[in-house]
């Protein structure tokens, strides 16, 4: 007891890093079985739907085929970076989630420490593009170390890719900076002491002060860059598989493959954590704290979605289907009831809300999946350069004006 | 195979252009074609298709096979267009031993093989559109594939390898209440269209990654021999139907669609519209097929007799054996037979010395003519254009190698 008391930053820390580490490894290969899902209806197919009920062992059934996939180094490669690329990649992948808060600050373990976020910067913003910056390092590498022609043709577009997009993404969201004033994640959703009210309050008392409304240009472009940054259609040229094979990673198997794979949903959880802080008000929920009901629905949610695999275990589901999807009945159903106990509903508000916006940003991505073909190589560098960075500088440009404008006027 | 290497001007001195294998295992290149790209970067300097990854030896095989044997491996050289095949063939070993085909056969034939153009367009369709990205396309033309499918199992027992067409006529009567299936698929078949226009056609990125990539000049496509959406891509009004119509398309009411512009995007709209042409096509001939009379010719000693006839009389019965163990012998001659595939002019050229073999048996095949184009249309463009390019010339390997 005495060590516990003793280091509370060191043990809290190290349970938050346990405890999201699973979440975000889960949520990774959940991600990838709604991808398929969302993807396969839009396409008028089932998509997975054997192993486990609704496909829902699916990630599971991947990760141990991954796991079990003979390992194959090419002759030629560079050995030492040929590994080292993927674990760059997913290790840079996984970091910046630690900055991330999923919650208001203000809920805390008994020890004082915060539970919604594992470190709390100061220069949060500025850390979180430090380390995604050095993503384009894992694909780089990777290309090159692969010493395969359509790896390198991959790495070569990745890198000038992402580089590019770096540009815009970032000066995208210094207008968000400039009107918050600060490099705190929960400063810019939660305010400044004394300062910015950053994303709290309301506009005519119903409009929720989000930065995507006076930022609407910054957070076009955010998202643009963002879905560049991570590869991702229309601009997954390094990946473009009717092209390249499998670009960047052509040569990769097994877990490192599974690596690489990872470190993509990773980022892509990550760009959307970061639209929700900056631009989507992060844990703040749209309805103002006086609507005391709002502390219900997540645990409502869950007895819905429990309703629903209910009625779908017993009138579709047979043999071992129906068994796995009972005891996702129970485990949504006991996890709705623990959520309408009155201290946990207000206690979960800010991840709920968090979660459901990171969720719209994602299905908007692999909805753009599904619809758009790929840009070229050439266009996408023209649109990057000629459209999308000119429009984020003359955002940064207004926004600043406006911002300093009455300071001039006052002399 | 020795190949040279162009030397590219690097700030360092002169240096060899990257040299990229694309296939024969390739996602995009539509089977087994391989194709050597010199790079300067991503940029092409010199495309060389190599084919012959796919050669079944289907030409030589027919020399030793009897007329009505060959059918079925003729099945097998376009397999996105079974029927097509099949018509060329069987035309061309009609006109050798000089049998007219009963009318309503000969619209049933133009019938399966409108069907068989729209499925091919929609394979190509959604091959194309999933090369370039876009694979929503790609699983929705298949769904409206598997309709038509259908219907060519319900009609002949087969969804692709039909052998339906046989010298002189068909090989059964087909199901009565066919043409409803045939109407109802016609029926929603236009809308469907519309969603993949939807999709596409005024897309910005579809249009960047399509319109003026691949540019072929009449000139430059009639120098080649290309025929085809290739060709009328290009703005040259020519079609077979038309040209030269068989199979009475001379009765039935089409417009040849062409476009000026010579690219990706140019042929897209062609093959679009020609399904939309074959939706006539199919409409028409479903009003001329009438729900009896004969399916194929009467020729006995060719044609094989009807079941009944077989099993009542001694004459059905000995030609029946005798066409099923030993063929039929066709005067000794020479003939050439084109028709409009899918994928262009598929011509059959066809020698016979009097015996009930084929002495010689020659595709003129489309894709093959087609692919020649492939250099001149990718050239001096992006990696990723070349994808563009092998997409819309639409070959398909098994006609390629034969």
């Amino acid at each position: 007891m005495g060590f516990i008391s003793q280091h509370p930053v060191l043990v809290a820390a190290v349970v938050k890093i346990a405890v999201l580490l699973f979440i975000v490894m889960t949520a990774l290969a959940y991600l990838t079985w709604l991808e398929r899902k969302v993807i396969a209806h839009i396409q008028s197919r089932w998509g997975p739907y054997n192993v486990g009920a609704h496909g829902l062992l699916q990630p599971l059934a991947d990760g141990l085929k991954f796991l079990f996939k003979e390992d194959v180094t090419p002759p030629t490669a560079d050995r030492f970076i040929y590994t080292l690329a993927p674990f760059l990649a997913l290790s840079l992948g996984l970091t910046t989630i630690a900055l991330i808060p999923f919650g208001p600050p203000s809920v805390l373990f008994p020890n004082g420490q915060q539970i919604f976020s594992v470190v709390d910067l100061n220069i949060g913003l500025l850390f979180l593009f430090a380390i995604t910056s050095m993503g384009v390092y894992g694909v780089a590498l990777a290309g090159w170390s692969s010493n395969s022609k359509y790896a390198l043709l991959g790495g070569l577009r990745s890198s000038a890719q992402m580089i590019s997009y770096e540009v815009s993404l970032t000066i995208s969201v210094v207008g968000v900076v400039l009107l918050a004033g600060t490099l705190n994640f929960n400063e810019l959703i939660g305010g400044i002491p004394h300062g910015s009210t950053g994303q709290t309050g309301y506009w005519l008392h119903f409009i929720p002060k989000w930065n995507v409304i006076p930022q609407f240009v910054g957070f076009l472009c955010y998202l643009t860059a963002a879905i560049a940054e991570t590869n991702r259609v229309p601009f997954d040229l390094p990946e473009a598989e009717t092209e390249l094979v499998a670009g960047f990673h052509t040569e990769y198997s097994a877990f490192k493959f599974a690596m690489f794979f990872m470190a993509e949903y990773a980022n892509m959880i990550t760009v959307s954590c970061l639209a929700t802080i900056l631009f989507l008000g992060g844990w703040l929920s749209p309805f103002p704290a006086s609507w005391t009901w709002q502390n219900y629905l997540p645990g409502a949610g869950l007895l819905l979605l429990a309703v629903y695999c209910a009625w779908n275990t017993v009138s579709e589901m047979r043999g071992i289907a129906r068994l796995q999807l009972g005891v996702v009945t129970l485990l949504a159903g006991g996890g709705g009831l623990i959520c309408l106990y009155p201290p946990i509903a207000a206690g979960i508000q800010g991840p709920f809300w968090f979660t459901a916006k990171i969720l719209a940003i994602l299905f908007f991505y692999i909805w753009m999946r599904a619809t758009l073909p790929r840009f070229r190589y050439d266009q996408l560098m023209s649109f990057g350069w000629k459209l999308l960075l000119p429009v984020s500088l003359a955002n940064l440009v207004i926004t600043a004006f406006v911002i300093v404008w009455p300071l001039l006027r006052k002399g | 195979m020795t190949t040279k290497t162009t030397l590219i001007e690097t700030p360092a001195g002169p240096a060899k252009a990257m040299v990229l294998n694309m296939g024969p295992q390739h996602p995009s290149t539509h089977g087994v074609l391989r194709v050597v790209l010199e790079l300067d970067g991503e940029i092409v300097l010199s495309a060389r298709p190599e084919i012959g990854y796919l050669h079944t030896g289907i030409e030589k095989s027919c020399e030793s096979k009897t007329y009505s044997q060959c059918i079925t491996l003729t099945d097998r050289i376009d397999y996105l267009a079974p029927l097509s095949n099949n018509l060329g063939f069987c035309l061309a070993a009609e006109k050798l031993i000089g049998i007219e085909v009963p009318k309503r056969a000969q619209y049933i034939r133009v019938l399966l093989t409108e069907l068989t153009r729209i499925t091919s367009h929609l394979v190509w369709l959604g091959t194309h559109a999933i090369d370039l990205g876009a694979m929503t396309v790609f699983l929705y033309s298949f769904r409206e594939r598997e309709e038509i499918m259908k219907i060519y199992e319900y009609v002949s027992g087969q969804r692709m390898m039909t052998s339906y067409f046989r010298i002189g006529g068909l090989a059964l009567e087909p199901p009565p209440d066919w043409l409803d299936r045939v109407r109802r698929v016609m029926d929603a078949l236009p809308g469907h269209i519309d969603e993949y226009e939807d999709l596409l056609t005024q897309n910005r990125i579809w249009m960047a990654r399509t319109k003026g990539v691949g540019c072929l000049s009449a000139e430059d496509a009639i120098a080649i021999g290309a025929s085809g959406p290739l060709l009328r891509g290009s703005g040259v009004a020519y079609d077979v139907r038309k040209a030269f119509p068989y199979s009475s398309y001379d009765e039935f009411d089409f417009n040849v669609q062409t476009q000026t512009a010579g690219d990706c995007f140019a042929r897209y709209q062609v093959r679009v519209a020609e399904i939309r042409e074959s939706i006539k096509i199919v409409r028409q001939a479903m009003e001329k097929v009438t729900p009896d009379g004969p399916f194929r010719a009467e020729a006995p000693g060719i044609i094989p007799p009807s079941r009944e006839e077989m099993k009542t009389s001694i004459e059905g019965l000995i030609y029946h054996f005798k066409i099923f163990t030993e063929g039929f012998a066709p005067p000794p001659g020479e003939v050439y037979q084109a028709i409009e595939s899918p994928r262009g002019e598929l011509g059959v050229f066809m020698a016979s010395d009097g015996s009930a073999k084929p002495y010689r048996v020659k595709f003129r095949a489309p894709s093959f003519v087609n692919l020649q184009s492939l250099p001149k249309l990718c050239e001096g463009r992006l990696i990723a254009d070349v994808v563009a390019c092998i997409g819309t010339t639409d070959i398909v390997l098994g006609e390629v190698d034969r």
